[in-house]
Order: structure tokens, then C-alpha cells, then sequence
């Protein structure tokens, strides 16, 4: 096993590669450059400047001249963000996105698991209809909308408990305490209950229908180790391919939800970045959400042959 | 007869489907004795595995069962799961036909025989493992103790049968009820699986339930049969009276379908004899297919196969015959050039097609045809059987008009035995055998000069293959087509083929005509596969002598495997090469490959 992820962090190389040198140009085939919105200054400071972050030079220079400073490990700095590097920004924002994101992630293994497990036993029953139907909500109710809802119902009217003040804070990130986490996290994690909630139940209908589980309720398994101890094992599987891109997308942060709650990730930045044409800050973004993905997408992978014995890691 | 342990009464099945309700059980009686061995025969879609699906609690959800099922006096049927628990895999066990898909995967075979015994006996761990053991061992699982830590797929399609089984046995049930538990294993496994079954049966008195559709598999078995059509049982009764007094014609047309290995030809069994001035069209010359299996960083080659020369003339039939993993398959595929061979050469019409390149291999693709086994699955399931039928005619013959391709379309499905009016009918609307006649019509519509059915009949019914052998049969002679037949089964072959083949990982084993090779097999590989077949007769079943097969199939990797009939010459190292056995010609036209005697 650790031979087979040497060589796909290896095979990862030529990706990055391939990914760091289109991010490059088409960022630069965008009109406009770094510092075009500002205030008009005379040609000479102009010059000044773009000598300064070397846009003078032709643009395969500049190209060689990133990767050269890449391969140290520096991104340069944000053409944007006055006094930052882009790896100043990355590392202070991340663990803030991070923990929001893992956090939500959490949150919808836990539930997502458990609703698409029941809906599957209760298959076209009451119960099943019900969470698919809500799950459906879930998914097409789209993010600006449910932070906005929960902030005024658990914010903004506070919710009050037999005396106790259970109103969670608004915004803010509050060095991460869990008071600030609370809403920002659900609102991240509601979609993905309930995609997870869909995809559990369509695999676990089909595992149920399995021969092997026939054979589990022919020796006359209880319920509950038929689904914990044969079931569950396989029907998790897409799930886990799922994972993979998915907790990429939500460890490195969103927009929207940074904006609405005001905090400090990395989400923006590549929003923002790539609207004030701050290139470098674009590209140490790009880069580090690929790299993410790549590593989650291996983690997927090697989890997958841990969940089932017949994935062989030999080819 | 003491009182049944098991008795069945009234019973009905229904489905709901969007079809309209499914009536598969028909008010149905029947009763297992102690010790007794039932069997129940029927061809597939007769409801014998729904009705005892139904009498576990085991149908589909869209199922209900209506009637009486009673375990010594006890009501099962209508229970609540938790008090079906307390019989379900203790007293009364059951395995079914497809051993890989029916153990959970995830799983080590001895966690899944186990399981049973910690939830029924609550059985501490080590005395729980003690119990495995024994149990693999009355399975015959040699080397118990590592098994048990092996997952289903490690295992060959043997192997896992007999766990299925040790899981049916290790809590000590009353009633075993084995559907149509050798289906998909080779014969001489199903010889194996059969023994094993015997024995616990003689030495636990455990009461078993055969479900079969093969009347020599239950003519072994069983002390009493059921034979089951339409969700009815038409004839019951002991398993003399069944096989030598049939009432019913049903049971009649069941063993007449079978195919006698014990019986001099049967009327329209003969093979027409070769006109002995047919030319050559094949010769396939020292013909290998390897294939690369990585393991961890090395790579090794499996062949499958390993050197095979035959020719065949016009209008004859050459049978190749073996079990899963000989390398039939491929060596049809590296025929017809589907696949690359590794070396030697296929010669057609004295041209090495080696030699000729890709868009002149695809004219010469008219002549040659492929029937595969599984009918439905081969059929694009999008497309009418008509646009299916037509389909080699539109790539091979462009130059047709789409009327004369409708015209033609028509007169094969005419010639294979399906109505003509079903041509824009889909392949989910027929039968396995009449998707089977389109898969032939599809191969035939180009009248090609050789067609390879490769085990073209084995997913079929016994009456419906011997309806469709007679069929391919008529086509050759009406075409006067080479026919090259693959199948496990040495019976069908029996009744097409003028030489048969008989292969063994790869390599050739014995090729003789017909006659020669029932009649006077010399190869021990060949012995064990004769004698492997069941005869649906029970006294000639349980007196014969079985010729032990060799075992497991060993890894193909290993070297030594192609010398497990001649381990004197072997070199024990599995990756030393090793001596070739060859082929020796003890009459004319009998060849048979160097073997140790027995």
C-alpha cells in the first residue's frame, strides 16, 4: 500500500504541472492586469511598478520565473494584499476554513449516514418518502438562502430555552469558538447531509437486494448486525468517492459563507484574486486546492481498498 | 414415515409486479421427513426457489406468501423476524446457486461462519473457532485454519460452495435446504459439492431439500422427488417410481431432455457423418494467448492458452470441452482474432491471419461468426431483434438495401424458429432460448463458413437446449458451416460434435473423434470428467465409480500446474520451466498427452 500512494503522489507531478501552467495563462489571457483599477499614475511609476513584479518581462519569463521561485516553495506575494504573501494568506486563513469545513463534513457523515440508512430500511414507506423528500429541499435550497434564514431565526430573534439564552452569535469568527462555529457549520453541512443522505440510501437499496444479505437473513442475522456488520461496508463505498472532491471543496473554505459570517478563510480569496486579477494570489490558491484534491482524492482511494478486500492496490 | 419435520401446506405466492399480480406458488403441499433427502425438480421459472424463498421468509418485498409452513409443529409462516431468527440459520439453514455473490465480501469466510454460531448458541469466541474448524473440515476445506482468515474471492468457486455449506452446517440444523447449490461449478466440482452432501446426509441425518433443474444431479440424492412446473407440483413420489415409472409427461419430457453420457445414441443423437473429401479450412498451429498479472512489481504471464494445434475441415464440428479457467474461451477468441495471440498461428483458407492486415481481416470477418453464452446479456437490450439480426449484414454486406435486409432478416428468424411478425419485438420479451435463436440468427444471417458457439447452450433449460442444439445442428448441414462447439458440458457435445477436445489449463489433453473419446478415454482428466456427469438414473448414479478428479485447479502462474497428470517429469519450482507433455497418438486420430500412470 505505501508503494502504491509513493507512486501516485509521484504520477500527481506531471497534474500539478499540467494544472500550474494552464492556471498561468489563462489568467494572464484575462484583459486587464493587477493594477488597472487604480487611481491613474503618471507612465513612469506604472512602468516602476510592473518592473517591480516583473510584468515587464515577456510572459514566458515570467512563467520560468514562477516556477523557479514555486520549486523553492515560495508563491510570491499578493499583487492586492498590501505586505502578504500568498503563503502568509493561505496559512493564516486555511486553519479557519479547515476546521469549518472538517467540522461540517462531520456533521453530514454523521447524519447523512444514519437518515440514508433508515430511509433505505423503510424503503417506499412513510419514513423513507419523508427524508428523501426533505433531502431534495436540502439540496436545491441553495446557501444564501439558509444562512441568511438561520441567522434571523437563531441570531436575530434569539432563541430562548426556560430562561437560558440559546441566541448564537451573527458573524464573526471569534478565534474559533464554538458558539461562532455553529450556524456557519450547519449551513455548510445541509447540502451535504443531503447529498450524502441520497447516495447512502441508493447504495444501501441495492446492497439490501444483495445475495449475500439474503444469505445474512437466511442464517437468521438480527437486523441490526445485518446492516452494521454486511451492509453497511459496501453501501458506503460511493460515498467515499464522493468524499474524496467533496471535503477538497469544503476544507478550502466559501465565499458566501465567509462574506455573510464574516470570516477570516480562504474561501475568497478565490473569488476576490481572480476579480482584481491578483495573479499570484490566483495561482497559490489554484495550486493549493489542487494539491488538496489530489490528496483527498489518494486518501479515497486507499480507503476504499481498506473498506473492501477484493480492491487490490497491485495495478 | 414418522411425522415431517417439515411440512408445507397450501401454500401461495404472490408477486405484485407492474405486470399484474404473479401467481408463483399454486396452493402447493409437500412435507420433508427426518433424515430424508427431497428432491425438487424443475426448470427455471417452475417457482421452486420463490416457494422456498417463501418458506424462510425470505421472498422479495413486492412477495407474499398465503398457506402453512410448519417446522415440527411450529408456525413459520407470518412470524415476526425476531421469532424466524430463532429457526432461520440454526434449525433450518439454506444455501443458494451462486456462492461468490451470496457471502458477504467484506467478510473472512471464518467471520461468516462463525457469526451464526455466536448469535444462535452464544458461544464464546474460542469455543466458536474450535467448531469452525471442525466444520471446514467435515467440508473438506483442507487447511482449515488459514481459510478462515481468506475472504470469499480468494477462494475458487468450489471452495466457496463448500463454505456456504459449512455455514448451512455449523449449528447443526434439522433441514438443509441447498437451492440449486452446483449450478454454477464446474462438473467435477459438482461431483465433489454432491459427495460432501451425501456424506453429511448419511452421517449427521440432516434432513436436505435439493432444488435442481438437473435430473442427474437429483437422481444421486434424492430418497423422494417433486417435480415442479407452473407453481404446481404435477408428480411426487419415491425417486424409483419418478425416474423408471414417470406418470406425468412432463416428468417424461424432463428425462427424455437429458442427455444420456451412459446410453448408446438415441434416435436424431447420431452425428451425420463427414463427407471424407471435406477440405481443410482451419489449421491453427501452436496457438498461445498470455496475459500479463502483475504481481506487486513483477509481472508474470498467465497463459490460457498454451500451444494448441488442431485443424478443422468444412462442415465438420470440433467440441472443446473443460471446466472454468481451461482456456476455451480464449482460444476461440484468438481464433477469430478478438484477441492477440502471443505466438503461433491461425491459418484460414491457407492464409496466416497473422499476416492480414486489419481492413482486409474485417471482409474476411463475414466468414467467421461467434454465438456467445449468456443470451440476454449479449444483446444490446436498446435494440429490436430485428436491428440486432441485421446488424453483421449492415457492416459485412453494405451494399444491401434496407428491403432486401428486412427481407433477409426475416427468412433467418423464419429458419431459427421465430416468428417473423417479432421483429421489432425487444430481447427483455423473449425467453433465454429465443434470444439464444437470435444470437444464432445474428451469427448465421451472413452465412458465414464457421461459427464458434461458445457454450451457446449452457445457460439454457435441458429441453431448450436440446431444442437449440438440434437447431444449430440443421443450420450446418442447410449452410454446410464448420462449427467449433465450447462447452463444460461433455453430454451436448456429444450430440454435435464429430472430434472433441478436451482441454486443461490451456493445454490439450486428449482430442479424439466422438465415439473414441466416450467410448475409450485414455487421459485421466478426461476419465474424471465422464465420469463426473451425473446420469439421471439413480441406481447407475449411486453405483457408479467415480473417478477422483485431480482437486483444486492449481494457479495457472505456477509452472508445475501443466504437469499435475505427470508430476515424474515435474520440477518443483513454480517458476522453473518445465517439461511439456506431449501429445501422443495411441490410435489414429487419438491424441492424448503424456500423463503418469494411475
Amino acid at each position: 500500500m505505501a508503494s502504491y500512494a509513493l507512486r501516485r503522489v509521484l504520477g500527481a507531478i506531471p497534474t500539478l504541472f499540467i494544472i500550474i501552467t494552464l492556471a498561468f495563462f489563462m489568467m494572464r489571457l484575462a484583459p486587464g492586469g493587477p493594477f488597472d483599477s487604480q487611481r491613474h499614475l503618471p507612465p513612469e511609476i506604472e512602468r516602476n511598478v510592473a518592473a517591480a513584479y516583473d510584468l515587464d518581462k515577456p510572459l514566458y519569463e515570467q512563467y520560468f520565473l514562477y516556477l523557479d521561485h514555486l520549486a523553492h516553495g515560495d508563491l510570491g506575494p499578493s499583487y492586492k494584499i498590501k505586505d502578504f504573501t500568498v503563503g502568509q494568506l493561505i496559512a493564516a486563513g486555511f486553519p479557519v476554513s479547515a476546521k469549518l469545513g472538517l467540522s461540517a463534513i462531520f456533521l453530514a457523515l454523521v447524519f447523512g449516514i444514519g437518515l440514508g440508512v433508515t430511509a433505505a430500511l423503510y424503503q417506499n414507506r412513510m419514513s423513507d418518502h419523508a427524508i428523501m423528500s426533505v433531502a431534495m429541499f436540502g439540496i436545491t435550497i441553495p446557501n444564501f438562502v439558509t444562512a441568511p434564514l438561520l441567522t434571523l431565526l437563531f441570531g436575530v430573534y434569539g432563541l430562548h430555552f426556560f430562561g437560558l439564552d440559546l441566541s448564537l452569535p451573527v458573524a464573526g469568527w471569534n478565534g474559533g469558538a464554538l458558539r461562532n462555529m455553529i450556524l456557519p457549520v450547519t449551513v455548510l453541512a445541509l447540502p451535504q447531509i443531503a447529498i450524502i443522505a441520497r447516495l447512502v440510501r441508493g447504495s444501501m437499496v441495492e446492497v439490501l437486494h444483495s445475495n449475500y444479505v439474503r444469505t445474512a437473513r437466511a442464517k437468521g442475522m438480527p437486523s441490526h448486525v445485518i446492516v452494521t456488520r454486511h451492509a453497511l461496508r459496501v453501501a458506503l463505498l460511493p460515498l467515499v468517492s464522493y468524499l474524496g472532491p467533496a471535503v477538497a471543496q469544503l476544507v478550502t473554505g466559501s465565499l458566501i459563507i465567509e462574506q455573510i459570517f464574516q470570516l477570516p478563510g480562504i474561501g475568497r480569496y478565490f473569488v476576490i484574486a481572480a476579480i482584481d486579477r491578483d495573479y499570484t494570489l490566483v495561482m497559490g490558491a489554484m495550486i493549493f486546492y489542487a494539491a488538496l484534491i489530489i490528496l483527498f482524492n489518494l486518501m479515497a482511494d486507499i480507503l476504499y481498498g481498506v473498506l473492501d478486500p477484493r480492491v487490490s492496490y497491485n495495478t | 414415515m414418522a411425522a415431517p419435520i417439515f411440512e408445507i401446506k397450501d401454500l401461495d405466492v404472490h408477486f405484485a409486479t407492474p405486470d399484474g399480480d404473479v401467481h408463483a406458488v399454486k396452493s402447493l403441499n409437500l412435507t420433508v421427513g427426518e433424515a430424508e433427502c427431497l428432491g425438487v425438480v424443475g426448470e427455471s421459472g417452475s417457482g421452486k426457489s420463490q416457494l422456498f424463498l417463501a418458506t424462510m421468509g425470505l421472498l422479495a418485498t413486492n412477495g407474499r406468501a398465503t398457506g402453512s409452513v410448519r417446522y415440527r409443529g411450529e408456525e413459520m409462516l407470518g412470524q415476526p423476524q425476531r421469532a424466524l431468527n430463532r429457526l432461520r440459520g440454526s434449525k433450518i439453514t439454506m444455501i443458494f446457486q451462486d456462492p461468490l455473490t451470496s457471502l458477504t465480501p467484506h467478510m473472512t469466510v471464518g467471520a461468516q461462519i462463525m457469526e451464526s454460531l455466536r448469535v444462535h448458541q452464544r458461544l464464546p469466541r474460542d469455543e466458536a473457532e474450535k467448531r469452525v474448524l471442525e466444520v471446514l473440515d467435515l467440508v473438506r476445506i483442507p487447511e482449515g485454519r488459514r481459510r478462515m482468515h481468506q475472504y470469499p474471492h480468494e477462494l475458487s468457486g468450489g471452495m466457496r460452495q463448500r463454505v456456504m455449506i459449512a455455514m448451512g452446517m455449523v449449528c447443526g440444523p434439522d433441514l438443509l435446504i441447498a437451492d440449486e447449490p452446483t449450478t454454477a461449478l464446474d462438473v467435477t466440482v459438482q461431483a465433489e459439492i454432491l459427495d460432501i452432501m451425501r456424506d453429511l446426509k448419511a452421517e449427521l441425518k440432516t434432513s436436505i431439500v435439493l432444488v435442481s433443474h438437473d435430473m442427474g444431479v437429483i437422481a444421486g440424492m434424492a430418497d423422494r422427488v417433486a417435480v415442479m412446473r407452473g407453481g404446481e407440483i404435477v408428480e411426487h413420489g419415491p425417486v424409483e417410481d419418478i425416474y423408471y415409472s414417470p406418470r406425468h409427461d412432463y416428468t417424461r419430457m424432463l428425462l427424455d431432455a437429458m442427455p444420456r453420457l451412459d446410453r448408446p445414441d438415441a434416435d436424431g443423437d447420431a452425428v451425420a457423418p463427414l463427407d471424407p473429401a471435406a477440405a481443410t479450412i482451419l489449421d491453427v498451429e501452436d496457438l498461445h494467448v498470455g496475459f500479463p498479472v502483475t504481481e506487486g512489481w513483477s509481472t508474470k504471464t498467465l497463459r490460457a492458452v498454451d500451444g494448441v494445434s488442431f485443424t478443422l475441415r468444412e462442415g465438420e464440428t470440433l467440441g472443446i470441452v473443460g471446466e472454468s479457467g481451461c482456456g476455451k474461451s480464449s482460444l476461440a477468441r484468438a481464433v477469430l482474432k478478438l484477441i492477440p495471440n502471443t505466438e503461433g498461428a491461425v491459418v484460414w483458407l491457407g492464409r496466416d491471419l497473422g499476416q492480414v492486415a486489419s481492413a482486409e481481416l474485417r471482409k474476411l470477418r463475414k466468414d467467421f461468426q461467434i454465438v456467445f453464452q449468456d443470451p440476454l446479456a449479449s444483446l444490446d437490450p436498446r435494440m429490436t431483434v430485428g436491428e440486432s439480426i441485421a446488424e453483421p449484414l449492415r457492416s459485412l454486406k453494405p451494399h444491401l438495401t434496407r428491403a432486401e435486409v428486412t427481407a433477409q432478416v426475416r427468412k433467418m428468424m423464419d429458419l431459427v424458429g421465430l416468428e417473423p411478425v417479432w421483429i421489432n419485438r425487444y430481447p427483455h420479451e423473449f425467453s433465454g432460448g429465443q434470444n439464444q435463436r437470435v444470437g444464432i440468427a445474428r451469427a448465421m444471417i451472413v452465412e458465414p463458413k464457421l461459427v464458434i458457439c461458445d457454450e451457446a447452450v449452457s445457460a439454457l433449460d435441458a429441453s431448450i437446449q436440446a431444442q437449440i442444439v438440434d437447431l444449430i445442428r440443421e443450420l450446418q448441414s442447410e449452410f454446410n458451416m464448420s462449427l467449433i462447439f465450447i462447452s463444460h458440458d461433455l453430454s451436448v457435445v456429444r450430440r454435435i460434435a464429430h472430434r472433441v477436445m478436451v482441454l486443461y489449463l490451456g493445454r490439450v489433453v486428449e482430442l479424439a473423434d466422438r465415439d473414441t473419446i466416450y467410448a475409450d478415454p485414455r487421459h485421466p482428466y478426461t476419465k474424471a470428467l465422464i465420469s463426473a456427469v451425473p446420469i439421471p438414473d439413480p441406481r447407475l448414479e449411486r453405483a457408479k465409480r467415480r473417478v477422483r478428479p485431480t482437486g483444486e485447479l492449481p494457479s495457472p502462474l505456477d509452472t508445475r500446474a501443466s504437469l499435475i497428470f505427470l508430476k515424474s517429469k515435474a520440477v518443483d519450482d513454480p517458476d522453473a520451466e518445465q517439461y511439456r507433455p506431449k501429445l501422443i497418438e495411441v490410435a489414429p486420430g487419438h491424441l492424448v498427452a503424456e500423463h503418469d500412470a494411475a
